[in-house]
């Protein structure tokens, strides 16, 4: 096998075993960023054998094997140094085996499963930021490097490398254990994880700044993270929900953007680009969320409004009041503006105009939406409709001032500058 | 990159015996497997070709032709869609699927929307922010 073809494979076992590996060493030696130096080590020791000797037949029991051993040497050494031998003795009885016992190789496998779940709560835990808790997600349980993190996220490199950085040493200082959440504390644990796999999402979905309008790999980069986290959790309704959420988000990016770059809005989107498969997937996962019961939460609720524009043959198809009713309880459940203002508009698609705009005034009159430019952008569609269209092109343009998005941008003044010379 | 795993037909699934209860096993562990990884998008067994047809366009002609089909070993007898970085990630897994006997995988790579559909302002954009990031970098 020549090196090159060696290298490949070695790179494809990697993405598919760095996770559990970071995962198991950090069970063993507490510490993630010492897990993740160890697992790089066993890397760098398949990239420097496996050339020679070829790959194993199971190449991930060997990086598995031989990372444990490295991890092994390590604590030996730190137990010489502190003289802690009982912990020592007590960490191999517990995780390691090697005892010529059978049933402990079976026993840590079984494992294998809790310990990427408890890796994906600590990288995810609270006292992280978002922005962190995303790049040291998708550096530990993505395996992405640092530069392919940057260039996801369009930041300069350093700046990841740095925010990683510091998440691990948070992470020591705040002495998370790697654990998984008390029963009492779980659900904030788990909208911890979900915000910042959604996060991932959001910036391959839209991004908010810069003018590309898609990144795709961050966007299957959060799919693949939010479907490894619904097999770990499969009892969770609000896991589903972001996956099916995230599915049927996805199944619309073709459609999304025009011949020339330029946004397309849902209503105007040529439906037969929709991919079908993540329709039915993300249904799929939307029936998985109701039939774990107890009612739909707010990323459920959500992926069920998606799903109602996914099941639309064309967009005058739309039940404009289911998706008001949906509106209403994610409204109650979340007390959020933005959420208020979709609401506005899909109230205006069920019921006229004039109604939604008496919500977004309300939502002007309070506020909390000030510099958003999607508040100026609806309202100056409602008024367009409502042929008041002076006030409709001011907002427009008040919508584009605002707006990070070169794109999007140019799309609003369009809107602006096409008030008034057709038909609403 | 979406890659569709074409599981070549052989001699027993030609005559419709269903595999062994341990590889039956195997296989749903495995399964399993791609599902915890994110990979399996999705996946199917197909029923020998004696119960398939073939449509035949010839022209302007459509004849329907009905199994068996006589070329087992370019016969499809399942699939899966997998969602993967690249294909040597998909090679990876291939090879760790417990298949039995003798037979294929064939790996064949899923059209994208940027495989075809990039227009020229699209890619001289794609080039510029690429640009721009290298400077941040610099």
């Amino acid at each position: 096998m020549s090196t090159r073809d060696a290298n490949r494979a070695i790179e494809a076992v990697w993405r598919i075993e760095s996770a559990k590996l970071i995962a198991a060493l950090t069970r063993i030696v507490r510490d993630v960023g010492l897990a993740e130096e160890l697992a790089q080590d066993a890397l760098v020791a398949a990239l420097e054998q496996w050339p020679e000797s070829g790959v194993p037949d199971n190449p991930a029991a060997w990086l598995m094997a031989t990372s444990k051993h490295r991890a092994i040497d390590l604590l030996r050494r730190q137990a010489t140094l502190e003289r802690k031998q009982e912990e020592i003795a007590l960490e191999l009885e517990r995780g390691l085996g090697g005892s010529g016992e059978p049933d402990v190789d079976a026993a840590i496998d079984d494992y294998v499963g809790d310990d990427l779940l408890r890796l994906m709560f600590l990288t995810c835990h609270p006292v992280l930021s978002k922005e962190a808790r995303a790049a040291l997600t998708l550096r530990l349980l993505g395996g992405l490097t640092t530069d392919e993190i940057a260039r996801a996220f369009l930041v300069a490199e350093p700046t990841i490398a740095q925010r990683i950085v510091r998440a691990k040493r948070t992470l020591a200082a705040a002495r998370v254990p790697f654990e998984l959440p008390a029963r009492d504390d779980l659900d904030a644990r788990l909208a911890s994880v979900l915000e910042a796999i959604y996060l991932i999402f959001n910036e391959g979905y839209l991004a908010t700044a810069g003018e590309d309008l898609i990144r795709p790999s961050l966007q299957r980069e959060a799919l693949r993270l939010g479907r490894i986290l619904a097999g770990l959790t499969p009892e969770e309704p609000e896991v589903h929900g972001l996956v099916a959420l995230m599915e049927l988000q996805a199944s619309r990016s073709r459609a999304r953007i025009g011949p020339g770059g330029e946004p397309v809005l849902l209503l105007d989107q040529d439906r037969a680009l929709w991919d079908r498969l993540l329709i039915r997937r993300g249904l799929a996962g939307l029936e998985r969320a109701e039939a774990v019961g107890g009612g739909l939460g707010p990323y459920g609720l959500q992926a069920a409004i998606a799903a109602c524009h996914a099941t639309a043959h064309t967009g005058a198809d739309t039940d404009w009041e289911r998706i008001v009713a949906l509106y209403d309880a994610l409204a109650q459940l979340t007390m959020s503006p933005v959420v208020e203002l979709n609401r506005a508009m899909a109230i205006a698609m069920a019921f006229g105009p004039e109604t939604g705009l008496d919500i977004v005034d309300d939502l002007v009159a309070q506020g909390a939406l000030d510099g958003y430019h999607l508040l100026s952008s609806v309202r100056g569609d409602l008024l367009e409709k409502l042929g008041r269209r002076e006030e409709a092109r001011a907002e427009f343009e008040l919508a584009a001032s605002m707006t990070r998005n070169a794109r999007e941008r140019e799309l609003l003044l369009e809107r602006a500058a096409g008030v008034g010379s057709s038909p609403p | 990159m979406r890659v569709m795993v074409l599981v070549k037909a052989d001699e027993q699934s030609e005559a419709g015996e269903m595999p062994s209860e341990e590889l039956l096993t195997e296989m749903g562990n495995y399964n399993e497997e791609l599902v915890k990884a994110g990979v399996m998008v999705g996946g199917e067994g197909l029923h020998p070709s004696s119960k398939g047809v073939r449509v035949q366009h010839t022209g302007g002609d459509r004849s329907v032709v009905d199994g068996p089909f006589a070329e087992t070993k370019e016969l499809v007898a399942g699939f899966w869609l997998w969602e993967v970085r690249d294909l040597d990630e998909a090679i990876e897994w291939a090879k760790r699927a417990p298949m039995g006997g003798d037979t294929a995988l064939e790996l064949r790579p899923v059209f994208e929307a940027d495989d075809f559909e990039m227009s020229p302002e699209l890619r001289e954009q794609e080039e510029r922010l690429r640009k721009q990031v290298e400077e941040q970098q610099q």
